[in-house]
């Protein structure tokens, strides 16, 4: 890529959310603009998808909201997001967890995953 | 041809960036000027009104000496690419005069964008001009063929301008309306939104609205 693109897209790159991998647990912090107001909406669940790539970069998180599973893509360095935070870690063994997809309950549990 | 004032640029390609409110804008970068003013034409002595500009200088080995001539009456660089604009008021400039992205655009500006698209090479009529083509299977038989170009004995012969398989792409396109999204003077770069015609590192007019 060009240095004037890479210098466009180093600017508003954000450096500040933590590390994070398919199978983890995390709470997106999201804000949310109604109005005039702004309030700050929590999305916890798996994550099941990481898309690589600079700006465009982005993960999908899953969870199960009153029995309906829930699905949702953010932008890996939206402006809007507040923070990531790691809730626990899974051990999985691929990179895409779409078979979660197929699963609920016990089944579609994901063993922790222990930091070295 | 769009009678206003422009400046050239080198498409670099494209990116997202993010607005006030966090939503995703996909723009095209193009790294534009400055130019110099080569020569200002007028009504009078060449029958209308315009700028000639450069763009991208060229070493002076590689300029042909009928070039070097005219490039000589701005101040000797040379330029890859010489291309005019019509303005109304040509007395405003002087030949060896930079024109650079900040005197002409400003964050927000509604401009109009040429370049010339990718070459396709000769393509069929589905991808040339959209038509729908024919079955895949059940025994159809046809495919992605144009059908029948016409009538009979009357008129026996084929429409002027009738649509067939040829040479598609590399025409010069005009795509009007683009929002400037940033001007970055030190970089001399611009950003505006959405795709610009073209291949990257391909030459790029912008005109003012």
């Amino acid at each position: 890529m060009s240095a004037i693109i890479d210098k466009i897209e180093a600017e508003q790159m954000r450096m500040d959310h933590p590390e994070f991998r398919p199978g983890d647990n995390v709470k997106v912090y999201i804000r949310i603009i109604e109005g005039n107001k702004e309030r700050v909406q929590i999305f916890q669940g798996v994550v099941i998808k990481r898309k690589r790539g600079t700006m465009n970069a982005s993960y999908t998180v899953r969870k199960i909201s009153h029995g309906v599973g829930v699905e949702k893509t953010f932008a890996l360095h939206n402006p809007r997001i507040e923070k990531i935070e790691v809730v626990s870690r899974g051990r999985v063994r691929r990179s895409r967890l779409f078979y979660l997809r197929s699963r609920r309950g016990k089944a579609a549990r994901i063993r922790e995953r222990s930091i070295r | 041809m769009p009678k206003t004032m422009g400046i050239l640029g080198k498409k670099v390609g494209m990116t997202r960036v993010y607005s006030e409110l966090g939503v995703a804008i996909p723009v095209t970068v193009i790294e534009a000027g400055p130019c110099k003013i080569l020569q200002v034409k007028s009504e009078k002595t060449d029958g209308y009104n315009a700028i000639q500009v450069g763009f991208a200088p060229k070493k002076e080995k590689r300029i042909t000496k009928p070039m070097q001539g005219h490039f000589q009456k701005s101040g000797g660089e040379g330029y890859y690419h010489v291309r005019e604009f019509r303005v109304e008021d040509p007395e405003k400039y002087e030949a060896g005069q930079t024109v650079a992205l900040q005197d002409l655009f400003n964050v927000g500006d509604i401009v109009d964008v040429r370049g010339k698209s990718k070459g396709r090479g000769f393509q069929g009529v589905i991808k040339r001009h959209g038509f729908g083509g024919g079955g895949a299977g059940h025994g159809s038989g046809f495919h992605r063929a144009p059908g029948s170009i016409g009538c009979s004995a009357y008129p026996g012969r084929v429409m002027k301008g009738k649509k067939m398989a040829g040479r598609m792409g590399n025409d010069t396109i005009l795509k009007k309306n683009l929002i400037v999204i940033d001007v970055r003077a030190e970089d001399n770069v611009i950003l505006v939104k959405g795709p610009v015609p073209g291949a990257n590192n391909g030459l790029i007019q912008i005109f003012t609205k």
